[in-house]
């Protein structure tokens, strides 16, 4: 082994162990925790994983977090992908001040619209919906999708749009069946990252919901204040949401360094 | 190259739209009660800048603003070089690239309050990894509950851990752009591999460590949910960043006309450096 | 300046190779004189830029050795080789400036300053980039990146050979012949050996005094521009340099002469070898329309400028031939006449007849 690749796998372990230590305390029991320090667990149990499957409050955290983050992944492509064909293909009276200004959203501390945000929502009665955690969370999100998806489209020659026109494609027909299979690896890296910031944002979520639509973490919240030292639940549930994020990337493992890379600033 | 077309206003109404929905209503909004006093019950009285002379001179916006300059100062001295050295010894291509992009990615992909309660875990005296192997291996005195360092320390090595794998990624996906033909000819020159660094590398990633600076200098400027699990801003204001100071002052003590005033402010501080950095950057492209 | 030798050099690209076909590279033994210019030709994945690389020594091959000048450099690293090589998209340090392009590789060997400003200096004016000196290489059209790249090659008075890896790709159609004939200049000023990798003929036979053909892997002839139009030694050759390439004809192979769709063909000497396939190598431009001979159905005639090139069917065979003018018309029937000295027969793609005593 090299040298040189020592430093990677030592990151990697920096990155892993916290990774670890939550996994291993959520297949302790509480009286283990408590106790004193072990690196594995003594006692193996599942008892904390079977509450969660078990009680809906918890599961249905997770759930209403899925369904707001598809929601917001979908509806965030969707309205991105017209958006970034315009930025990639025409010049525009104010392009590129209506490039900036999305882009400025992005740089909006959430803390800063957390109140905003819940009057708004609350005065169209969307308070508590799957709708208005998706709605909210495209602020961040279809800036980025728009910027992602335009730098994959600028990579496409134009000649292949002028191509299908002469060939008698309408529109709508060339960007669903000749344009958007071109641009797959882009529309999977916007979704990844659509649902990666949608996923793990937390005080917009938080903010927008209170029963209905809870998600997970203002569940994990609640349950760590109230029921005081339940460090083992805390964790296996932790660990549930570790899992979602790690299944979506292992599918894009192949594109995520480009995804990086895309666009312009 | 692209072509002058006003009809393309209707492909991006929907984003204007959606967008326009989400940030301007609330910017509004906020504008709204920057410049009004209310005492409940809906009344509002004209405050005119009122809030704002308020929220600049207050020590306690001043020491929050301070904290975060320091914050986000440390943040990106460790995370950028860090990330660099990373990316620079990763391997190019193979069966382990892959395996280690996903597990670099896997912190980034954890929701932000679940990373405040695995660090709170993990660093928890007697119980958590860090605080068992530092207090009982070590002996030294840890307990971020208790010692503002300890505190700053967690936070850092916390952001560290959540944030610098994004540099890593951004840089490497500039690195393996650089054809093969580049390294050779630095070899066939004898180009030492500093050099190679100096006058190959570093040039090449310089837009994505454009985005790296800028990513980071955002996100790190406007953290909240991660600090606010693990310390609370605690203990005292130590860790009191100007997000959760925010918070604080809106949904804790409910006065919203100095909250929307540093709301403002937050925000023109965020634009303005995030403008002075990307024109520093980019300047040399430009001449 | 040095002689090249390349000594029973074989290259794969595997751990353990098993066969033939797993080189990329089989069996190659050449030498190249001191200050030649030389030129490898041949398709994409050929197995040319493997030699190179070994050459320069960015790959060390998996059998042989390499020798400058009977010095075994086989275990060198490339910038103890004293080699210069272009490659095909220009590498310059977007950086610098052009001068300190030109000086960066003195700069590693700790040349010192007044040196080095003489020979950045020489260099910029051999290569008309002196009133460029002080710009920045970034914004440099790609000819001239492409010269500075050379550039940075000759600027070493030590250099043993200066390689070229297909160096001409991305530079305009005007603009080659120039960069094209700058190279053949400098050639002449600075005496290095010079190798070219191409798989351009025209490149490739303007700029070497010799040429080595090769295909998958393998030298199939090394020879000078003349000789590998006149007398290939391989139907791939033939086919490979020329335009038209070389008419390879399915035939049977009888002494000296070869029958072709029940033609007899008398060749330039007997045939040598036996079984295999036999195919019988002519070139366009040595078979002519007469009274007599070969008869033979014209379905095209195309004209490329200079002459015709005209496509005719002998039975159910097609064949080419070159009409200087008067080319006959598309559908009528003509006699063809293959030149005897320059008929050959190939077996299995190699040359199979004695060469004429002169």
């Amino acid at each position: 082994m090299k040298k040189r690749s020592l430093i990677p796998i030592l990151y990697i372990a920096f990155l892993m162990l916290p990774i670890y230590w939550l996994v291993a305390m959520s297949f302790k029991t509480t009286n283990e925790i408590l106790s004193g320090f072990s690196l594995f667990p003594q006692t193996f149990t599942l008892e904390n994983y079977v509450t969660i499957f078990t009680d809906p409050t918890w599961y249905w955290g997770y759930i209403n977090s899925i369904i707001y983050v598809t929601i917001n992944t979908v509806l965030s492509v969707c309205v991105a992908l017209p958006a970034a064909y315009a930025f990639s293909r025409y010049r525009f009276l104010g392009d590129k001040q209506l490039f900036f200004w999305l882009l400025t959203n992005r740089m909006a501390p959430a803390a800063v619209f957390a109140l905003p945000f819940f009057q708004l929502y609350s005065s169209i009665h969307l308070f508590d919906t799957y709708l208005a955690v998706a709605l909210a969370h495209t602020l961040f999100n279809v800036p980025l999708a728009v910027w992602i998806l335009e730098g994959f489209m600028r990579g496409i020659p134009k000649e292949l749009d002028e191509t299908a026109y002469v060939d008698g494609y309408s529109f709508p027909r060339f960007f669903v069946t000749i344009f958007l299979p071109n641009i797959k690896a882009g529309v999977g890296v916007a979704a990844f990252f659509c649902f990666m910031f949608s996923w793990v944002e937390m005080l917009l979520a938080k903010t927008l919901t209170a029963v209905e639509a809870k998600p997970i973490a203002a569940v994990m919240t609640r349950t760590a204040s109230s029921a005081g030292y339940e460090l083992g639940l805390l964790a296996a549930a932790g660990t549930l949401t570790i899992i979602p994020g790690a299944i979506v990337i292992w599918f894009v493992r192949n594109y995520i360094a480009r995804g990086f890379a895309m666009g312009r600033v | 190259m692209r072509t002058e077309n006003q009809k393309a206003w209707f492909f991006v109404l929907p984003v204007l739209a959606l967008v326009a929905f989400n940030a301007l209503v609330p910017m509004m909004t906020v504008v709204n009660y920057s410049v009004q006093e209310t005492f409940g019950n809906n009344q509002f009285f004209w405050e005119g800048l009122g809030w704002f002379e308020q929220i600049l001179r207050s020590d306690r916006f001043q020491a929050a603003l301070g904290r975060q300059f320091l914050f986000t100062f440390l943040i990106l001295l460790i995370e950028v070089p860090l990330g660099i050295i990373v990316a620079l010894s990763m391997p190019r291509k193979g069966f382990w690239v892959p395996v280690c992009l996903v597990l670099m990615a896997l912190p980034m992909l954890i929701p932000w309050n679940v990373v405040g309660s695995m660090w709170n875990i993990f660093t928890l005296p007697k119980i958590g990894l860090m605080g068992y192997f530092l207090n009982d291996v070590l002996g030294i005195n840890y307990d971020m509950t208790q010692q503002p360092l300890s505190a700053w320390i967690t936070v850092i090595v916390m952001d560290v851990w959540h944030w610098t794998s994004l540099v890593v990624l951004l840089c490497y996906a500039g690195l393996v752009s650089i054809p093969d033909a580049y390294y050779q000819a630095a070899k066939i020159d004898g180009a030492s591999p500093w050099s190679v660094f100096r006058y190959i590398q570093l040039p090449k990633m310089k837009t994505v460590l454009t985005i790296a600076v800028l990513l980071r200098f955002m996100d790190s400027f406007n953290i909240y949910t991660e600090p606010f699990v693990l310390t609370g801003g605690g203990p005292g204001n130590s860790t009191t960043l100007l997000s959760i100071d925010l918070v604080k002052i809106a949904l804790g003590q409910f006065d919203l006309g100095p909250a929307a005033a540093m709301s403002l402010i937050y925000f023109a501080i965020t634009l303005l450096v995030s403008w002075v950095f990307y024109t520093l950057m980019t300047k040399d492209d430009a001449q | 300046m040095a002689q090249i030798k390349l000594s029973n050099l074989r290259h794969s690209y595997m751990p353990a190779p098993k066969g033939p076909e797993d080189y990329a590279l089989k069996e190659i033994d050449v030498t190249w004189r001191d200050g030649g210019a030389y030129a490898l030709l041949g398709p994409s994945g050929c197995g040319k830029s493997t030699l190179l690389n070994i050459i320069s020594g960015l790959l060390t091959p998996s059998e042989g050795r390499i020798l400058f000048d009977d010095q075994d450099v086989t275990a060198l690293p490339p910038d103890q080789r004293n080699i210069a090589q272009v490659f095909q998209f220009p590498v310059i340090y977007d950086t610098m400036t052009v001068g300190e392009n030109l000086a960066f590789p003195l700069k590693n060997r700790g040349v010192d300053a007044a040196t080095i400003k003489r020979r950045v200096d020489e260099i910029a004016e051999m290569l008309d980039v002196t009133d460029m000196l002080n710009t920045r290489a970034s914004g440099l059209s790609p000819d001239n990146k492409q010269k500075i790249s050379m550039g940075r090659g000759l600027v070493r008075d030590d250099v043993n050979a200066v390689m070229f890896d297909e160096p001409l790709t991305v530079i305009d159609p005007h603009l080659k012949w120039k960069l094209r004939s700058k190279l053949k200049e400098l050639h002449q000023r600075v005496k290095a050996t010079m190798i070219y990798v191409t798989h351009d003929q025209t490149e490739a036979l303007t700029f070497a005094d010799e040429v080595v053909v090769m295909q998958e892997g393998e030298v199939v002839q090394i020879g000078t521009p003349v000789d590998l139009f006149e007398r290939p030694q391989h139907t791939f050759v033939g086919h490979f340099i020329g335009s038209p390439g070389m008419n390879v004809l399915p035939c049977e192979a009888k002494g000296d002469r070869a029958i072709f769709e029940g033609h007899e063909v008398l060749l330039e000497g007997t045939t040598n070898g036996e079984g295999g396939r036999t195919d019988l190598g002519i070139r366009p431009e040595y078979i002519s329309f007469g009274e007599t001979g070969i008869p033979a159905h014209v379905t095209k005639v195309s004209d490329v400028g200079r002459h015709f090139v005209v496509s005719a069917m002998v039975g159910n065979t097609a064949v080419k031939a070159v009409a200087e003018h008067n080319a006959p018309d598309p559908g009528s029937h003509v006699y063809l006449n293959f030149k005897a000295e320059q008929s050959r027969v190939y077996r299995d793609g190699w040359i199979a007849t004695e060469e004429r005593a002169q």
